[in-house]
């Protein structure tokens, strides 16, 4: 890991900065155990619940949330969440950022196509998760680690 | 080491998941439900999940594989009151439970494994 959490990966997208100025809160929580996933799927369902996201979008927030969690520990050797509320003044939401100091995503086209998996699973993790949320971004550099954003936004 | 409790009813084993599981938890269900139905001589397996308000990819290749492996040993399995949020982001993901039978609730679900509450 690296000394500054959640700098494992500095990324800089529009979306990010459209986070960054819209954030109501942030939470970092830890990715190293099969514990740390259920922790962040009662974490994220307790937000979404808050915010008044539907039921079905709960649901899948939290789904994908649980896809990439896994994929931190699995592929990434572990790392962290970080974990905001968003409010851009119209509309609020959830935005959600894992980070990994592992090995990187030699690539991000295959890595994103259903069914291609390095590690024995579905390989839907990551094409699944972006299904079903409403924004989705990844920066993976080689032996520096991996980054994904998803929002959800309250419809 | 927690586990979920694996009942016996006739030739039948029910199992009703009311927790959410973390992975080393699903494969422990898994283990423990093929060896139950060799050691209990089990003809179905009914897994209630009405309970669960997720199913990601990790349960959801659980589930199959357990199916999978009860049909080679001679059971069938019923899956059993899916949450719809639950159904409609399983779809989503890209997860179809190919080969897994299903039932709205236990009562169905016990009718397609040919049993009935008499």
């Amino acid at each position: 890991m690296s000394d500054q959490p959640g700098d494992a990966v500095l990324f800089e997208t529009a979306l990010l900065e459209h986070n960054r100025q819209h954030r109501a809160s942030r939470v970092t929580l830890p990715l190293r155990s099969d514990e740390d996933v259920v922790h962040v799927r009662k974490q994220v369902r307790e937000r979404a619940v808050a915010i008044g996201l539907s039921l079905v979008d709960q649901t899948k927030l939290v789904t994908a949330a649980s896809e990439l969690a896994r994929n931190t520990i699995k592929y990434g050797g572990g790392g962290e969440v970080l974990f905001d509320v968003l409010d851009d003044s119209l509309r609020k939401g959830i935005g959600l950022l894992f980070v990994d100091a592992g090995q990187g995503i030699p690539d991000i086209g295959k890595a994103l196509q259903d069914g291609y998996t390095t590690g024995g699973g579905l390989g839907l993790g990551l094409s699944g998760s972006k299904r079903l949320v409403d924004e989705f971004d990844i920066d993976s550099r080689p032996k520096e680690g991996t980054a994904v954003l998803i929002v959800k936004w309250k419809r | 080491m927690e586990r979920i409790p694996i009942l016996r009813m006739g030739d039948l084993l029910l199992v009703t998941i009311q927790v959410d599981m973390h992975d080393r938890l699903a494969m422990q269900l898994q283990d423990d439900l093929t060896e139950r139905i060799v050691a209990d001589g089990a003809k179905g397996v009914l897994i209630d999940i009405s309970a669960l308000d997720l199913v990601d990819s990790f349960i959801g290749r659980m589930i199959s594989n357990t199916a999978a492996m009860a049909r080679v040993l001679d059971a069938r399995t019923v899956v059993v009151g899916m949450q719809p949020a639950v159904a409609i982001t399983l779809v989503e993901l890209g997860l179809t439970l190919h080969g897994v039978k299903t039932a709205l609730n236990v009562e169905k679900g016990m009718a397609l494994l040919g049993k009935s509450f008499e």
